[in-house]
């Protein structure tokens, strides 16, 4: 059997960092192969070279037993290679229809063929079960429908190579089981799939083979159903990992957090999309909220922090009404905030990541005199941050955030808001689309915040995560807190019936 | 040693993330006056080349008064390129420079007619009113941005367009010159003092404008990359949610770039009428120094320093082209045409940002290669 695609010996490098380092993969026609490694391991790099985003410093790339020679993202899809790209690349204002035909419009005398492109999605969509509407636009369609219209993509172009670069790491729970049954039904139509991923899971669930990738060297290929799971951890990570973490009974102290019937708006529509929530934040706690995207957590932590303004309703800190505080002065006055998107609030993208460490403090005493930085402190600091947190980059202090991967860039945001000492910690999916090394890292940095009598306020969507560290848990659903909980008296499955809304109790703080 | 500094050089290229945008900026210049040089094969091959040697060289003709005149010409383009890469840095595009530099020159020239008493602070008050005036005109699009979210582009065009024609209305109420259907001249003590009042052998027109210039080049750089004030402007101008989480007051940010912006745009309005023999006309049009700045601004990439350098070089070509007036056939609208080719190739700097990375990842030894 000739594997459709053969990577051999391949190696990239960026200025700085070996990112591919002599990687060889084999792709089986029909497979679905998982591509396993830690942020930064080299797994995006690899699927770019396949896919003519990068040009390759060494190795070579046989499709169908022929080498050949991928200088763009033409010539891969000419050889019916198509990607499902880490951050879509879809165009919000266009419809889904217009985002698939671009690029690759069948014309007659200068006009599109609209309706037979029309018919040609309707058709794929009905074949491969990728439910959508064409004529819906981008940014009115959810991340997971978007992530249907990505794979339309490749399938109009008759691609029956399909790379997917980690597409669960936005799905809820729901979706994931729906995304992988659309890959079962592609393979059985003959297509082969490069799945990206590092969520053990669901390599186990759907993957036939495996290969497994560390700091950019190819550490091999296995068979999935002839390894356990923390074999495939510690191919992953170079050590063993410990799935558990320990956890000792919460003491819980003063309250210093307090939502008295919050209620916050979408600036769109004007609807309330938090009603009336109230809750309160002890020092020396984990308060996990829990719930399906959408569900209005987003919200509730803007209205929290100060990035959306809260429409009624008192937020307490410390006792003092903070309801029309500044985002700084309630920065100042002990929130750290990691957000849910670390990209848009998070960083700035083309400040170096010593830019990055002090995006709150610059103005703080210790980094500037009379307005002019103390560049060495500012040095020091940010590489202390380093050091502790573990944040790996090519340049170190002087990497463009940009250029890190998406668990380094996390860990630098951890750390940043960590290491200036608030007492509270306001942590949304924190450990979103990272692997189990830095899960396990950002698990036990969140125990040790609390041990060390700090309020950690968690949003999670994973329940797994909202099990384990959990003291205590409140479910939202369409805005409103419909349960509370205590982790030891309660399951996965009953969070879920409170999380899809089909069972509600009334909360008292 | 040799080999010391060459791996040093070999390190510059491969990691600084400035070395690829320097040497695309170079492949526009170099483009722009290929292009020129085709141009004048094209007319008169016999003297294409000393045309393109005059062009490059007739900075260096005539002496110390060549190369003053070099550096006067591009005054004005230097404090347009900074008002433009100042307000970039923030994420704004500036393109009103015209507008505050105009309305900054009323000020100045108004300033310069009327208010003699000042003495020997005549000039200083001049430029001083120019530019307050300038920033006041900048600070308009930034209100308009911060508080109702104008785009700045829309409002500094309409802007231009005000000011323009405010400012005939003002020239024509206050300080018309009937007979030359201009503008007054100012008084002498609100001229800015010529350098070769300073040392005598020097016989260009280069004056206290260039000081001007370089004290605006070094005070930009500065809070550009050693204040937190610079921080702020460029953290907002790079990701204004991320500024807004960090407690950034974005507003308040957007508002003083505009201003700031204004004002060195209206300093430039100073330089160039408190000059003796030139005065503001009341056409209708546009001043086309403003527009200069933007590219100028893009071809030095944005920083004050790189804009000095750049400008430096527009006022070499200026010069040139007078020479290549004097000494050739070929009219000065090849420089014209010189520089309207590196305007567009530096809008291509991007793509060629790209294409000197990829060279130098293949040209420079592996071994060159710092690894950390
Ligand atoms: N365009 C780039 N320029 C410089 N370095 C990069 C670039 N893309 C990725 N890297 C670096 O290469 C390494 C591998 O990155 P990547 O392939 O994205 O990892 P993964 O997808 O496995 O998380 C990381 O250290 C990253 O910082
Ligand atoms: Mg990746």
């Amino acid at each position: 059997m000739i594997p459709v695609i053969e990577m051999r010996n391949i190696t990239k490098t960026f200025p700085g960092i070996k990112a591919n380092d002599n990687v060889s993969l084999e792709l089986r026609p029909g497979e679905i192969h998982a591509l396993l490694g830690e942020n930064g391991a080299g797994k995006s790099t690899l699927m770019s070279v396949l896919f003519g985003l990068y040009p390759l410093d060494e190795g070579s790339i046989l499709v169908h037993g022929e080498e050949v020679e991928i200088k763009n993202p033409n010539d891969a899809n000419k050889l019916g290679i198509g990607m499902v790209h880490q951050h879509f690349k879809l165009l919000d204002n266009f419809s889904v229809l217009e985002n698939i035909i671009l690029g690759f419009e069948d014309t007659h005398r200068g006009f599109l063929k609209y309706d037979e492109a029309h018919q040609k999605v309707i058709a794929l969509s009905e074949k491969y079960k990728l439910k959508v509407d064409p004529d819906a636009l981008i940014r009115n369609i959810s991340v997971g429908q978007q992530q249907r219209v990505e794979i339309l993509k490749m399938l109009y172009r008759d691609a029956d190579i399909l790379i997917f670069d980690e597409p669960t790491a936005v799905l809820t729970p729901q979706e994931i089981d729906e995304l992988l049954n659309i890959m079962r039904n592609l393979t059985e139509e003959g297509k082969s799939i490069i799945l990206i991923t590092h969520k053990l899971k669901e390599i186990r669930m759907i993957a036939d083979r495996c290969t497994i990738l560390r700091k950019g060297k190819g550490i091999g290929t296995v068979t999935v159903k002839d390894v356990t799971n923390e074999k495939l951890a510690e191919m992953m990570v170079g050590r063993k990992v410990i799935f558990n973490v320990d956890k000792g009974p919460s003491k819980p102290k003063e309250i210093v957090l307090e939502a008295e019937g919050l209620t916050v708006f979408d600036s769109l529509t004007r609807q309330s999309v938090v009603k009336d929530v109230s809750f309160k934040l002890r020092e020396g706690e984990i308060l996990t909220i829990a719930g399906i995207e959408g569900n209005g957590q987003t919200e509730l932590v803007y209205g929290l922090t100060g990035l959306k303004p809260i429409a009624s309703g008192k937020l307490l800190l410390h006792g003092e009404d903070a309801t029309t505080w500044s985002i700084k002065k309630r920065n100042e006055e002990g929130i750290a905030h990691i957000p849910e998107d670390r990209q848009k609030y998070g960083l700035v993208l083309d400040f170096s990541l010593e830019n990055n460490m002090i995006l709150q403090q610059y103005n703080d005493s210790r980094f500037h005199h009379r307005g002019f930085f103390k560049f060495d402190a500012i040095r020091d600091y940010a590489e202390r941050i380093i050091e502790k947190y573990d944040v790996r980059s090519g340049k170190g202090p002087l990497t463009y955030a940009r250029s890190m991967s998406g668990g380094n860039q996390q860990k630098a945001i951890l750390g940043r808001e960590i290491e200036r000492q608030t007492n509270i910690v306001i942590a949304v999916q924190p450990t979103r689309g990272l692997d189990v090394g830095a899960i396990e890292f950002i698990h036990n940095t969140l125990i040790k915040l609390r041990d060390e009598g700090k309020a950690v306020l968690l949003i999670s969507l994973e329940l797994d995560e909202v099990m384990t560290l959990s003291d205590r848990i409140l479910v939202m659903y369409e805005g409103e807190l419909v349960g509370a909980f205590d982790p030891k008296k309660t399951d996965e499955y009953e969070l879920g019936l409170y999380m899809s809304g089909s069972k509600k109790t009334e909360v008292l703080s | 040693m040799k080999k010391w500094s060459m791996q040093g050089f070999f390190k510059w290229l491969n990691n600084s993330e400035s070395s690829t945008k320097v040497i695309s900026s170079i492949i526009a210049i170099l483009g722009g006056l290929l292009v020129g040089f085709l141009v004048m094969l094209a007319i008169d091959p016999s003297k294409a080349g000393i045309g393109l040697w005059t062009i490059l060289t007739g900075t260096f003709r005539d002496g110390t008064r060549s190369f003053g005149q070099t550096i006067h010409y591009s005054v004005p383009i230097i404090l347009t390129g900074i008002s433009v890469a100042f307000a970039f840095r923030t994420g704004l595009f500036n393109i009103g420079a015209t507008g505050q530099l105009t309305m900054g020159a009323f000020a100045a020239v108004y300033v310069g007619i009327n208010w003699t008493f000042l003495g020997p602070l005549h000039w200083i008050v001049a430029v001083i009113a120019g530019a307050l005036v300038g920033a006041l005109w900048g600070s308009i699009p930034g209100l308009l941005k911060a508080y109702r979210n104008v785009n700045e582009v829309v409002a500094s065009i309409m802007l231009n367009y005000i000011g323009s024609f405010l400012s005939i209305l003002l020239i024509k109420t206050y300080i018309y010159n009937q007979e030359l259907a201009r503008a007054l001249s100012p008084a002498a003590s609100a001229y800015l003092p010529r350098l070769s009042q300073l040392i005598t052998t020097h016989r260009s027109s280069l004056n206290f404008g260039f000081i001007i210039a370089l004290i605006v080049v070094a005070v930009t750089h500065i809070i550009l990359n050693k204040t937190t004030f610079g921080y702020q402007l460029k953290s907002v101008g790079f990701n204004r949610d991320a500024s807004r989480y960090a407690g950034i007051n974005e507003k308040r940010n957007i508002i003083l770039a505009m201003t700031i912006s204004g004002a060195i745009a209206g300093i430039a309005g100073a330089t160039m009428y408190l000059v003796p023999g030139r005065l503001m006309t009341i056409e209708s049009s546009l001043l086309q120094e403003g527009f200069t700045g933007i590219a100028i601004s893009l071809l030095g990439l944005s920083s004050p320093i790189g804009v000095l350098f750049a400008g430096l070089f527009y006022g070499a070509l200026e010069m040139g082209g007078f020479y290549l007036q004097v000494t050739t056939r070929f009219v000065p609208q090849i420089i014209e045409i010189i520089i309207a080719v590196i305007i567009y190739f530096s809008a291509l700097a991007l793509f060629f940002q790209k294409y000197v990375q990829f060279v130098i990842n293949k040209v420079v030894p592996e071994s060159e290669v710092g690894h950390e």
